[in-house]
């Protein structure tokens, strides 16, 4: 394919860089992206990789905007109260860039579709807001082995890792079984601050953009942790662990389990 | 001076910065290494730029001429992709 002249002003600032050229661009233009959530961390993930030019951009959320999504969901309007968010978040996408096509699919994501909604796209990326999903969404990856970029946040925290089925850590590797009930507050119970979902979409969003332009390193292995209140990044070594239940030696999880699939809306 | 045999000519008279230099990596990266690419341009800003981003992004700058009151021309061998 050829560069039109708006699609070479469009990403002049991305093709200047050596590390993209029109190259890299077109890379970015054939990418397909499947994003978890039209909530806090897929609103500002969907931005980014929308301006980017990414030309795929699959999207899966069953809920409508509400008022109190827009302290953080920033493709979400006022005009938009009540419209589903992948609706929402697609108008705001398109509007930014025509170049970008955004399939948005409003279901919960459940072991019964992930497979096929994930099957045709390149990187998935978590913005899940509970653990039941962010399991899911993990096992159904390495099951498939796609390149999966998994981000969470709770009130002035985040973290961000990258699975690399086959390379690398899983979240399992990380965390073998779900937290019980209760534990760990969910959003509703503890808030977050909204700028911090823009900061952990960011890195997200710059972290699907290297795999697709293969440079650089990404977070294999590891875990990164922003600690919004005191301004620091913490990068946690985490090993492929050979008894992971998922991706381990012999793994234990050979299809995808029963994930009780509570929602909070993040 | 030996002429350096041209590949490739284009013309980029009445772009501006950076789309002198966006015009001009994009017909570097469709050239192969070894090729010389041939750029004809009249905006002064864009003779000064060119070359040191092309320098910098490792190709060889053969040439940079002004050939009449208003155009230069600028040679550049594709060094690396
Ligand atoms: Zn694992």
């Amino acid at each position: 394919m050829e560069f039109t002249d708006d699609q070479l002003q469009r990403y002049s600032r991305h093709i200047i860089l050596p590390e993209v050229g029109g190259k890299g661009q077109k890379k970015i233009l054939n990418a397909k992206v499947f994003i978890v959530g039209a909530g806090g961390l897929g609103c500002p993930v969907g931005y980014y990789l929308a301006a980017a030019g990414i030309g795929t951009i699959g999207m899966i959320d069953n809920d409508t905007v509400e008022l109190s999504n827009l302290q953080r969901q920033i493709a979400h309007s006022t005009k938009t109260l009540g419209v589903h968010k992948v609706d929402s978040a697609k108008a705001t996408f398109e509007a930014l860039n025509p170049d970008v096509k955004v399939v948005g699919i409003k279901e919960r994501i459940n072991k019964g579709n992930i497979m096929d909604l994930i099957k045709d796209y390149d990187i998935v990326v978590d913005g899940s807001d509970n653990f039941p999903t962010r399991y899911l969404v993990n096992d159904a990856c390495v099951l498939l082995k796609k390149p999966l970029v998994s981000g969470a946040i709770l009130k002035f925290e985040g973290q961000v890792t990258t699975v690399l089925p086959g390379e690398g850590h899983c979240y399992r590797c990380l965390f073998e079984e779900m937290p019980p009930p209760g534990l760990v507050p969910s959003c509703q119970e503890a808030g977050v601050l909204g700028s911090v979902t823009g900061v952990v979409g960011a890195l997200q969003a710059t972290e699907v953009l290297k795999l697709v332009l293969g440079k650089g390193d990404v977070l294999k292995n590891t875990l990164l942790i922003y600690d919004a209140l005191r301004t620091t990044f913490r990068r946690v070594k985490v090993p492929k662990n050979p008894a992971c239940p998922v991706c381990g030696e012999n793994p234990t999880i050979k299809e995808l389990q029963d994930y009780d699939a509570e929602y909070c809306r993040m | 001076m030996e002429e350096a045999r041209i590949d490739k000519k284009i013309n980029i008279k009445g772009l501006h910065c950076p789309y002198t230099f966006v015009k001009s990596k994009i017909a570097v990266e469709d050239m192969e290494t070894g090729q010389v690419l041939e750029i004809l341009l009249d905006n002064e800003e864009a003779v000064i730029n060119i070359p040191k981003s092309m320098e910098d992004h490792g190709q060889k700058v053969l040439k940079v001429e002004k050939i009449n009151d208003t155009d230069w021309i600028i040679q550049v061998r594709k060094e690396k992709e």
